[in-house]
């Protein structure tokens, strides 16, 4: 019963996933069919409003950048073996800087303010990030708990400047004034008419190639590099990361504010690409979702941009769905998300008895 | 005189109300001190009352009985402790991961089945009259009000409280006596530290730990009702607005006991009760306190309570590692 199973490896980064996210989908289903609705005409809605027009690839790839983001900065704590629940407040923190810089100095040529407020953004956010990763490391505080507590902390922040501090007098509403030209992020549908192809309009803009170049950094440091080695083995076990020389404390800060960093990515597509100010809940759950892209993605850069565009693709057919099917809501892809962080996280155990008793004896040691 | 009598019923408004700002926390803090003693690592309390709160306010607005809304709370928030605790006892998952699962399954949940049946954008409809918990008058608090210290407080601050309150005080009670003098809570506390022990002595392991984590559903229920049916009147989409963590720091501020947590959880309970009181006040000095200061004040003090600046806690021994039994 507690034998420990060694699947074949294919299976265990492949099949295990893929088998837990089909239940999570199933388990999906039910509740759709439980609010009255049909799972199968859910799903072709689905389908069709994220991949059946160049305009809703678009819009798939816009939502896919921000949890490509989120997936990364959670997988990045997973390989030194902490949880990261605070993208949400990271990425609002690396809005708060990325703001800063745009608001400042955004009379100077975009190829010198874009660089900087993306900085700024990785390193308000790093800061974000750090600062529980410090507590968890020299005070022993859970990192979860603290992440959680630094969310609301971050949340209730941005409101407290964008009401008093950084806010337009001539809006209402509490955000800043919109960034100068110069320090907006194109969008990729611009640039595709500047060269002469004629692309629809939508938000999608140059943080998802920024996303991707990231997603192969994480590769590379954490598969390629001694640090990543170094992560790694804190996350394997701290007490043989002490016998190899290497400091858990210092790693476990240090990931964590990496972490942070990545989560900031959020806040420049958000910010500096599609909203050009800074506002209330940008980061809108996409930092959660983010854990269940990571854990889908089996922490892998790959499985991330995989599980990511997933669920790039729930949330743009899920707001297609809600325009035909009003009852279905986004919070529909929370509840995905939920199950699936269940499914592929603490059920993992689950779905690896059960692909291995349908492998065939061979196969499985 | 006059201003005597000003500050004491000041005191007392602050105090009564401290006490019903604290519940939901100090059954959450329960709820979480029965799950980790016996060894399962519960993060997942934030979900079970908001899950609990959903359901006992749909209920009591479908059936106008206060009752039966704890009853459909308490329910609901026992089948999510179950979820977690088949994650974590029978398929020795990561604990955590499940909690967090369960956080987000129950914010998922509550929106989307809120909005289904109601169409409010995930609130249900006000409770009203026999809906909501009426408060409860004391014995003798009316005679015993004219007494100098004791008399306010026990007519003002006790007494006149919805019957959730009182539940979750006794449950304080329960839990102190059950944990310290009886076989159930000696076992409990030996399976959160040498769960090979008590499998020697043949008792079961995961029978052990899904008792405890049925109770702290049911103590969940208990405090996500509260929330919804007493003090709001109705639920809000994500009410429980990170008390259920708060709850947890406040558990390891109180060492994993219940008076103590108790005292931590009302704590807590005063600190809003008198941000509350504070809000665009003018400190002396002309300072204005801004509104957002008073709100992350429990976060923040959550944050310096684990930091270990208030003493260093130590978990059960075995808390958050699966049993094997074969190890």
């Amino acid at each position: 019963m507690s034998t420990p199973i060694d699947l074949p490896r294919w299976a265990d980064i492949g099949l295990v996933p893929a088998v837990a996210t089909v239940a999570a989908f199933l388990v999906a289903g039910l509740v759709v069919m439980s609010i009255g609705e049909s799972p199968l005409e859910a799903t072709r809605i689905l389908i069709e409003g994220s991949l059946g027009s160049a305009e809703g690839i678009g819009f798939t790839l816009y939502y896919a950048t921000n949890f490509i983001f989120a997936g990364l900065a959670v997988a990045v704590a997973f390989h030194a073996g902490l949880f990261n629940i605070g993208a949400e407040g990271q990425a609002t923190l690396g809005g708060l800087g990325a703001a800063l810089v745009a608001l400042s100095l955004d009379w100077l040529p975009g190829f010198v303010v874009l660089p900087l407020a993306i900085l700024a953004a990785a390193a308000f956010g790093a800061l974000w990030g750090f600062i529980p990763g410090y507590l968890q490391a020299k005070r022993g505080s859970h990192v979860v708990i603290t992440t959680i507590m630094f969310n609301f902390l971050a949340a209730i922040l941005i409101v407290y400047l964008l009401v008093n501090v950084m806010g337009n007098p001539k809006s209402m509403a509490p955000e800043t004034r919109n960034f100068g030209p110069n320090a907006h992020l194109p969008f990729i549908h611009a640039l595709a008419q500047a060269m002469g192809l004629n692309m629809p309009a939508t938000p999608l803009n140059l943080s998802f190639p920024l996303a991707l170049l990231a997603a192969f950094g994480v590769w590379l440091l954490i598969y390629r590099s001694r640090l990543g080695y170094a992560i790694r083995t804190v996350g394997a076990s701290p007490a043989a990361a002490v016998y190899a020389g290497v400091s858990p404390e210092r790693i476990t800060m240090l990931t964590m504010a990496l972490s942070g960093s990545l989560a900031a990515g959020l806040a420049v597509n958000e910010v500096l690409g599609v909203q050009q100010h800074l506002l209330l809940e940008f980061t809108s759950g996409y930092g959660f979702v983010g854990i269940a892209v990571a854990l889908m993605g089996r922490a892998h850069p790959v499985g991330v941009v995989l599980a990511a565009l997933l669920f790039g693709m729930l949330y743009q057919g899920g707001a297609e769905l809600s325009f035909d099917h009003p009852a279905i809501t986004r919070d529909m892809v929370t509840v995905i998300g939920g199950v699936l962080i269940l499914f592929a996280g603490a059920l993992d155990g689950l779905f690896r008895r059960a692909v291995a008793l349908v492998l065939p004896r061979r196969l499985v040691a | 005189m006059d201003t005597l009598s000003d500050v004491s019923t000041l005191t007392a408004v602050i105090l009564a109300s401290a006490l019903r700002l604290s519940v939901p926390l100090i059954a959450a803090c329960l709820a979480g001190l029965w799950s980790e003693r016996s060894g399962v690592v519960d993060i997942g309390l934030e979900g079970k009352m908001l899950i609990a709160a959903f359901a006992s306010a749909a209920a009591a607005y479908a059936t106008h009985s206060a009752w039966i809304g704890l009853g459909a709370g308490i329910l609901a928030s026992v089948a999510f402790a179950l979820l977690h605790g088949f994650a974590a006892i029978s398929q020795r998952g990561n604990q955590i991961v499940s909690g967090v699962a369960i956080n987000l399954l129950a914010a998922g949940l509550t929106a989307v089945i809120g909005n289904a049946w109601y169409g409010q954008g995930g609130r249900t409809p006000p409770l009203e009259g026999p809906a909501r918990f009426q408060d409860l008058v004391l014995p003798g608090a009316t005679v015993i009000k004219s007494v100098p210290v004791i008399g306010p407080l026990y007519a003002d601050v006790l007494s006149g409280n919805p019957v959730p309150v009182y539940l979750t005080l006794i449950a304080v009670a329960l839990t102190s006596f059950v944990m310290a003098r009886t076989r159930f809570g000696l076992r409990l506390r030996a399976v959160g530290n040498y769960p090979g022990a008590v499998d020697t002595a043949g008792v079961s392991v995961a029978l052990l730990r899904y008792r405890a984590v049925i109770i702290s559903g049911v103590l969940c229920g208990i405090g996500g009702t509260y929330l919804s049916v007493s003090q709001a009147a109705g639920f809000l989409p994500l009410m429980t607005a990170g008390k259920g963590f708060i709850a947890l720091a406040a558990l390891i501020f109180a060492h994993w006991r219940a008076w103590p947590a108790l005292g931590a959880c009302l704590l807590f309970g005063l600190l809003d009760a008198v941000s509350i009181r504070l809000q665009g006040a003018v400190l002396p000095g002309s300072i204005s306190v801004p509104v957002q200061a008073i709100q992350a004040l429990p976060y923040l003090m959550t944050v310096i309570l684990l930091a270990g600046f208030v003493g260093r806690a130590i978990p059960p021994r075995a808390s958050g590692i699966p049993y094997v039994k074969e190890r």
